[in-house]
Protein backbone atom coordinates (compact mmCIF):
# COMPACT_ATOMS: atom_id res chain seq x y z
CA UNK A 1 0.00 0.00 0.00
CA UNK A 2 1.69 3.76 -0.60
CA UNK A 3 0.72 6.24 1.68
CA UNK A 4 1.10 9.82 1.27
CA UNK A 5 1.42 12.39 4.17
CA UNK A 6 0.95 15.81 2.79
CA UNK A 7 4.16 18.10 2.28
CA UNK A 8 6.46 15.19 3.08
CA UNK A 9 5.67 12.28 -0.33
CA UNK A 10 4.95 9.39 -0.38
CA UNK A 11 6.00 5.80 1.49
CA UNK A 12 5.27 2.15 0.39
CA UNK A 13 4.16 0.18 3.43
CA UNK A 14 4.42 -3.23 3.71
CA UNK A 15 0.93 -5.16 5.15
CA UNK A 16 2.62 -5.61 8.59
CA UNK A 17 3.28 -1.66 8.83
CA UNK A 18 -0.09 -0.84 7.11
CA UNK A 19 -1.66 -3.10 10.53
CA UNK A 20 -0.08 -1.11 12.71
CA UNK A 21 -0.80 2.19 10.78
CA UNK A 22 -4.49 1.26 11.06
CA UNK A 23 -4.40 0.85 14.98
CA UNK A 24 -3.13 4.10 15.59
CA UNK A 25 -5.52 5.27 13.23
CA UNK A 26 -8.05 4.00 15.06
CA UNK A 27 -6.27 5.51 17.95
CA UNK A 28 -6.46 8.75 16.62
CA UNK A 29 -10.36 8.60 15.87
CA UNK A 30 -10.92 7.33 19.56
CA UNK A 31 -8.87 10.61 20.62
CA UNK A 32 -10.40 12.73 18.70
CA UNK A 33 -14.04 10.84 19.90
CA UNK A 34 -12.81 11.43 23.49
CA UNK A 35 -12.14 15.15 22.74
CA UNK A 36 -8.65 14.11 24.02
CA UNK A 37 -6.28 16.98 22.09
CA UNK A 38 -2.86 15.67 24.05
CA UNK A 39 -3.38 11.64 23.04
CA UNK A 40 -4.63 12.81 19.43
CA UNK A 41 -1.03 14.37 19.35
CA UNK A 42 0.77 11.70 20.34
CA UNK A 43 -0.66 8.67 18.57
CA UNK A 44 -0.59 11.16 15.18
CA UNK A 45 3.15 11.98 15.52
CA UNK A 46 3.48 8.16 16.03
CA UNK A 47 1.19 7.58 12.85
CA UNK A 48 3.93 10.50 11.05
CA UNK A 49 6.97 8.62 12.37
CA UNK A 50 5.42 4.91 11.49
CA UNK A 51 5.39 5.98 7.71
CA UNK A 52 8.28 8.07 8.06
CA UNK A 53 10.85 5.10 9.61
CA UNK A 54 8.91 2.00 8.20
CA UNK A 55 7.98 3.00 4.90
CA UNK A 56 10.01 2.68 2.04
CA UNK A 57 9.78 6.19 -0.39
CA UNK A 58 8.71 5.82 -3.43
CA UNK A 59 10.80 7.99 -6.05
CA UNK A 60 10.53 11.19 -7.46
CA UNK A 61 10.53 9.98 -11.37
CA UNK A 62 7.40 7.49 -10.22
CA UNK A 63 4.05 8.57 -10.79
CA UNK A 64 1.55 6.28 -8.34
CA UNK A 65 -1.92 7.17 -7.18
CA UNK A 66 -1.98 6.49 -3.14
CA UNK A 67 -4.50 4.36 -0.85
CA UNK A 68 -3.91 6.58 2.02
CA UNK A 69 -3.53 10.21 2.22
CA UNK A 70 -2.31 11.15 5.83
CA UNK A 71 -2.89 14.97 6.51
CA UNK A 72 0.52 16.99 6.94
CA UNK A 73 2.36 17.07 10.29
CA UNK A 74 1.22 20.75 11.53
CA UNK A 75 -2.21 19.66 11.24
CA UNK A 76 -4.08 21.10 14.14
CA UNK A 77 -6.86 19.10 16.69
CA UNK A 78 -9.17 21.15 15.02
CA UNK A 79 -8.48 20.41 11.40
CA UNK A 80 -7.58 16.74 12.64
CA UNK A 81 -11.60 16.41 13.67
CA UNK A 82 -12.78 16.51 10.56
CA UNK A 83 -10.26 14.05 8.65
CA UNK A 84 -10.17 10.98 11.51
CA UNK A 85 -13.89 10.28 11.53
CA UNK A 86 -15.52 7.02 11.17
CA UNK A 87 -12.63 3.87 10.36
CA UNK A 88 -9.93 6.81 10.43
CA UNK A 89 -8.13 6.94 7.63
CA UNK A 90 -7.73 3.51 6.96
CA UNK A 91 -11.38 1.50 6.54
CA UNK A 92 -11.42 -1.20 8.73
CA UNK B 1 -8.10 5.04 -4.79
CA UNK B 2 -10.87 2.49 -3.95
CA UNK B 3 -11.41 2.25 -0.27
CA UNK B 4 -9.96 5.24 0.60
CA UNK B 5 -11.51 7.49 3.91
CA UNK B 6 -10.55 11.22 4.87
CA UNK B 7 -12.02 14.30 3.97
CA UNK B 8 -8.58 14.91 2.35
CA UNK B 9 -8.62 12.03 0.24
CA UNK B 10 -12.53 12.69 -1.26
CA UNK B 11 -11.26 16.38 -1.81
CA UNK B 12 -8.16 15.58 -4.30
CA UNK B 13 -10.15 12.74 -5.81
CA UNK B 14 -12.99 14.78 -6.90
CA UNK B 15 -10.49 17.58 -7.96
CA UNK B 16 -8.26 14.68 -9.97
CA UNK B 17 -12.10 13.57 -11.82
CA UNK B 18 -12.87 17.13 -12.69
CA UNK B 19 -9.66 17.41 -14.54
CA UNK B 20 -9.53 14.03 -16.06
CA UNK B 21 -13.56 14.87 -17.03
CA UNK B 22 -12.56 17.98 -19.12
CA UNK B 23 -11.39 16.10 -22.47
CA UNK B 24 -12.70 13.28 -24.73
CA UNK B 25 -9.94 12.50 -26.19
CA UNK B 26 -7.38 10.15 -24.79
CA UNK B 27 -4.46 12.31 -26.17
CA UNK B 28 -6.60 15.75 -25.38
CA UNK B 29 -6.62 14.77 -21.79
CA UNK B 30 -3.00 14.29 -21.32
CA UNK B 31 -2.46 17.49 -23.06
CA UNK B 32 -4.07 19.28 -20.52
CA UNK B 33 -3.63 17.82 -17.53
CA UNK B 34 0.50 18.30 -18.42
CA UNK B 35 -0.88 22.01 -18.94
CA UNK B 36 -2.42 22.18 -15.85
CA UNK B 37 0.76 20.57 -13.92
CA UNK B 38 2.99 23.01 -16.17
CA UNK B 39 0.87 25.91 -14.82
CA UNK B 40 0.49 24.29 -11.36
CA UNK B 41 4.50 24.60 -10.90
CA UNK B 42 4.64 28.45 -12.08
CA UNK B 43 1.95 29.08 -9.03
CA UNK B 44 4.55 27.25 -6.71
CA UNK B 45 7.76 29.09 -8.48
CA UNK B 46 4.88 33.02 -7.36
CA UNK B 47 4.32 31.23 -4.11
CA UNK B 48 7.88 31.36 -3.29
CA UNK B 49 8.96 34.46 -4.32
CA UNK B 50 5.74 35.73 -2.43
CA UNK B 51 7.14 34.13 0.74
CA UNK B 52 11.24 35.34 -0.24
CA UNK B 53 9.32 39.30 0.06
CA UNK B 54 7.32 39.01 2.69
CA UNK B 55 10.27 37.41 4.53
CA UNK B 56 12.87 40.47 3.40
CA UNK B 57 10.04 42.64 4.94
CA UNK B 58 10.15 41.51 7.89
CA UNK B 59 13.52 41.49 8.41
CA UNK B 60 14.00 45.28 7.27
CA UNK B 61 12.10 46.20 10.11
CA UNK B 62 13.69 43.84 12.52
CA UNK B 63 16.91 45.83 11.68
CA UNK B 64 15.00 49.18 12.33
CA UNK B 65 13.33 47.97 15.68
CA UNK B 66 17.23 46.47 16.41
CA UNK B 67 18.44 50.11 15.96
CA UNK B 68 15.20 51.27 17.83
CA UNK B 69 16.16 49.62 21.06
CA UNK B 70 20.01 50.68 20.90
CA UNK B 71 18.82 54.16 20.51
CA UNK B 72 16.40 54.26 23.32
CA UNK B 73 18.55 52.30 25.68
CA UNK B 74 21.29 55.40 25.00
CA UNK B 75 18.48 57.53 25.93
CA UNK B 76 17.42 56.48 29.27
CA UNK B 77 21.10 56.09 30.27
CA UNK B 78 21.37 59.82 29.08
CA UNK B 79 18.31 61.02 30.87
CA UNK B 80 18.83 59.47 33.93
CA UNK B 81 22.77 60.98 34.08
CA UNK B 82 21.21 63.97 33.99
CA UNK B 83 18.80 63.32 36.62
CA UNK B 84 15.19 63.22 34.46
CA UNK B 85 13.92 59.75 35.79
CA UNK B 86 10.56 60.07 34.14
CA UNK B 87 12.20 60.96 30.64
CA UNK B 88 14.81 57.75 31.06
CA UNK B 89 11.22 55.59 32.25
CA UNK B 90 9.48 56.27 29.10
CA UNK B 91 12.85 55.48 26.99
CA UNK B 92 13.31 51.94 28.78
CA UNK B 93 9.42 51.64 28.86
CA UNK B 94 9.87 51.76 24.92
CA UNK B 95 12.67 50.11 24.64
CA UNK B 96 10.25 47.25 26.16
CA UNK B 97 8.09 47.71 23.65
CA UNK B 98 9.85 47.39 20.88
CA UNK B 99 12.19 44.36 21.81
CA UNK B 100 8.71 42.40 21.94
CA UNK B 101 7.91 43.26 19.06
CA UNK B 102 11.23 42.33 17.71
CA UNK B 103 10.62 38.96 19.39
CA UNK B 104 7.73 38.04 17.56
CA UNK B 105 9.00 39.30 13.93
CA UNK B 106 12.27 37.52 14.63
CA UNK B 107 9.57 34.28 15.33
CA UNK B 108 7.74 35.01 12.38
CA UNK B 109 10.64 35.19 9.84
CA UNK B 110 11.57 31.79 10.96
CA UNK B 111 8.41 29.95 10.17
CA UNK B 112 8.52 31.88 6.83
CA UNK B 113 11.65 30.40 5.89
CA UNK B 114 10.30 27.12 7.26
CA UNK B 115 7.90 27.29 4.72
CA UNK B 116 10.11 28.85 1.97
CA UNK B 117 12.05 25.44 2.64
CA UNK B 118 8.65 23.14 2.35
CA UNK B 119 7.72 24.69 -0.62
CA UNK B 120 10.94 24.33 -2.42
CA UNK B 121 11.15 21.14 -1.33
CA UNK B 122 7.55 20.45 -2.82
CA UNK B 123 7.95 21.74 -6.24
CA UNK B 124 11.15 20.04 -6.86
CA UNK B 125 9.13 16.87 -6.01
CA UNK B 126 6.28 18.27 -8.30
CA UNK B 127 8.75 19.00 -10.98
CA UNK B 128 10.32 15.20 -11.05
CA UNK B 129 6.55 14.30 -11.34
CA UNK B 130 5.59 16.15 -14.24
CA UNK B 131 8.53 15.47 -15.70
CA UNK B 132 7.91 11.52 -15.50
CA UNK B 133 4.60 12.03 -16.51
CA UNK B 134 5.49 13.50 -19.68
CA UNK B 135 7.70 10.61 -20.38
CA UNK B 136 4.85 8.47 -19.91
CA UNK B 137 2.43 10.90 -21.91
CA UNK B 138 4.47 10.37 -24.94
CA UNK B 139 4.52 6.49 -24.13
CA UNK B 140 0.49 6.06 -23.78
CA UNK B 141 0.17 7.98 -26.96
CA UNK B 142 2.47 6.06 -28.98
CA UNK B 143 1.97 2.43 -27.61
CA UNK B 144 -1.90 2.41 -25.98
CA UNK B 145 -5.37 1.52 -28.03
CA UNK B 146 -7.91 4.47 -26.82
CA UNK B 147 -9.37 2.22 -24.37
CA UNK B 148 -6.73 0.86 -22.70
CA UNK B 149 -4.85 4.28 -23.12
CA UNK B 150 -8.00 5.56 -20.80
CA UNK B 151 -6.82 3.34 -17.89
CA UNK B 152 -3.15 4.50 -18.13
CA UNK B 153 -4.22 7.88 -18.19
CA UNK B 154 -6.09 7.57 -15.65
CA UNK B 155 -3.57 6.07 -13.14
CA UNK B 156 -1.19 8.21 -14.31
CA UNK B 157 -3.22 11.39 -13.84
CA UNK B 158 -4.36 10.24 -10.65
CA UNK B 159 -0.49 9.90 -9.62
CA UNK B 160 0.50 13.33 -10.93
CA UNK B 161 -3.06 15.41 -9.27
CA UNK B 162 -2.05 13.69 -6.14
CA UNK B 163 1.06 15.82 -6.29
CA UNK B 164 -0.66 19.01 -7.33
CA UNK B 165 -3.07 18.73 -4.73
CA UNK B 166 -0.53 18.63 -2.09
CA UNK B 167 1.89 21.16 -3.41
CA UNK B 168 -1.79 23.33 -3.50
CA UNK B 169 -2.45 22.35 -0.09
CA UNK B 170 1.23 23.24 0.96
CA UNK B 171 0.62 26.67 -1.00
CA UNK B 172 -2.26 27.76 0.35
CA UNK B 173 -0.65 27.04 3.91
CA UNK B 174 1.85 29.50 3.25
CA UNK B 175 0.09 32.02 1.96
CA UNK B 176 -2.20 31.90 4.97
CA UNK B 177 1.15 32.32 7.22
CA UNK B 178 2.61 35.12 4.75
CA UNK B 179 -1.15 36.96 5.32
CA UNK B 180 -0.59 36.77 8.73
CA UNK B 181 2.59 37.97 8.48
CA UNK B 182 2.22 41.16 6.73
CA UNK B 183 -0.60 42.14 8.91
CA UNK B 184 1.82 42.36 11.64
CA UNK B 185 3.94 44.51 9.31
CA UNK B 186 1.87 46.38 8.55
CA UNK B 187 1.13 46.89 12.18
CA UNK B 188 4.60 47.25 13.47
CA UNK B 189 5.02 49.93 10.37
CA UNK B 190 1.34 52.15 12.09
CA UNK B 191 3.49 51.69 15.33
CA UNK B 192 6.46 53.37 13.68
CA UNK B 193 4.45 56.11 11.65
CA UNK B 194 2.82 57.04 15.09
CA UNK B 195 6.22 57.42 16.65
CA UNK B 196 6.71 55.23 19.02
CA UNK B 197 9.83 53.82 18.16
CA UNK B 198 11.19 57.92 17.52
CA UNK B 199 13.76 59.83 18.87
CA UNK B 200 12.49 60.51 22.52
CA UNK B 201 13.71 64.42 23.08
CA UNK B 202 12.14 65.20 19.44
CA UNK B 203 8.50 64.94 21.66
CA UNK B 204 9.71 67.49 24.28
CA UNK B 205 8.41 66.46 27.60
CA UNK B 206 8.11 62.65 26.74
CA UNK B 207 4.43 62.68 27.63
CA UNK B 208 1.93 61.66 24.28
CA UNK B 209 -0.78 59.40 24.37
CA UNK B 210 1.85 56.65 22.96
CA UNK B 211 3.58 56.85 26.21
CA UNK B 212 0.12 56.80 28.44
CA UNK B 213 -0.50 53.08 26.61
CA UNK B 214 2.98 51.93 27.12
CA UNK B 215 2.41 52.41 30.38
CA UNK B 216 -1.01 50.92 30.77
CA UNK B 217 0.65 47.35 28.74
CA UNK B 218 2.07 46.47 32.08
CA UNK B 219 5.62 46.70 31.26
CA UNK B 220 6.10 48.41 34.79
CA UNK B 221 8.25 45.75 36.96
CA UNK B 222 10.68 45.19 33.57
CA UNK B 223 11.26 48.66 33.51
CA UNK B 224 10.91 49.43 37.63
CA UNK B 225 13.93 46.51 37.40
CA UNK B 226 15.98 47.95 34.81
CA UNK B 227 16.04 51.53 35.94
CA UNK B 228 17.23 50.48 39.25
CA UNK B 229 19.78 48.37 37.36
CA UNK B 230 20.89 51.58 35.56
CA UNK B 231 20.98 53.78 38.29
CA UNK B 232 23.11 51.44 40.20
CA UNK B 233 25.29 51.15 37.34
CA UNK B 234 25.49 55.06 37.51
CA UNK B 235 26.61 55.52 41.14
CA UNK B 236 29.39 53.02 41.15
CA UNK B 237 30.63 54.83 38.24
CA UNK B 238 30.60 51.01 35.92
CA UNK B 239 27.93 52.51 33.42
CA UNK B 240 29.19 51.24 29.64
CA UNK B 241 29.57 54.34 27.37
CA UNK B 242 27.11 55.74 25.57
CA UNK B 243 26.87 53.97 21.86
CA UNK B 244 25.59 56.67 19.81
CA UNK B 245 25.87 60.07 19.30
CA UNK B 246 23.92 62.62 21.86
CA UNK B 247 20.56 63.38 19.74
CA UNK B 248 20.02 66.95 18.60
CA UNK B 249 17.51 67.22 21.83
CA UNK B 250 19.97 66.65 24.69
CA UNK B 251 20.25 70.01 25.83
CA UNK B 252 16.50 69.89 26.19
CA UNK B 253 17.56 66.90 29.14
Amino acid sequence: MIARIMGEGQYRLSDAVRERVNAVDNAIVQAIDDDDEDAFHVAFEEMLELVRREGEPVGDDEVEASDVIVPPADTSFVEAAKEFTGDGLIPD
Amino acid sequence: MAGMAGRMSTVIKAKISKLLDKAEDPAETLDYSYQRQLESLQQVKKGIADVVTAKKRLGMQAQKLEQSVVKLDTQARQALAAGNEELARTALERKQFAQTELQGLDQQVAELQAQQEKLTDSEKRLRAKIEAFRTKKEVIKAQYSAAEAQVRISEAATGVGEEMADVGLAMQRAVDKTEQMQARASAVEELEAAGTFEDLTQLGSGQDDIDRQLAELGTGGVVDDELAKMKAELASGSSPPAKGELGPGEKQL
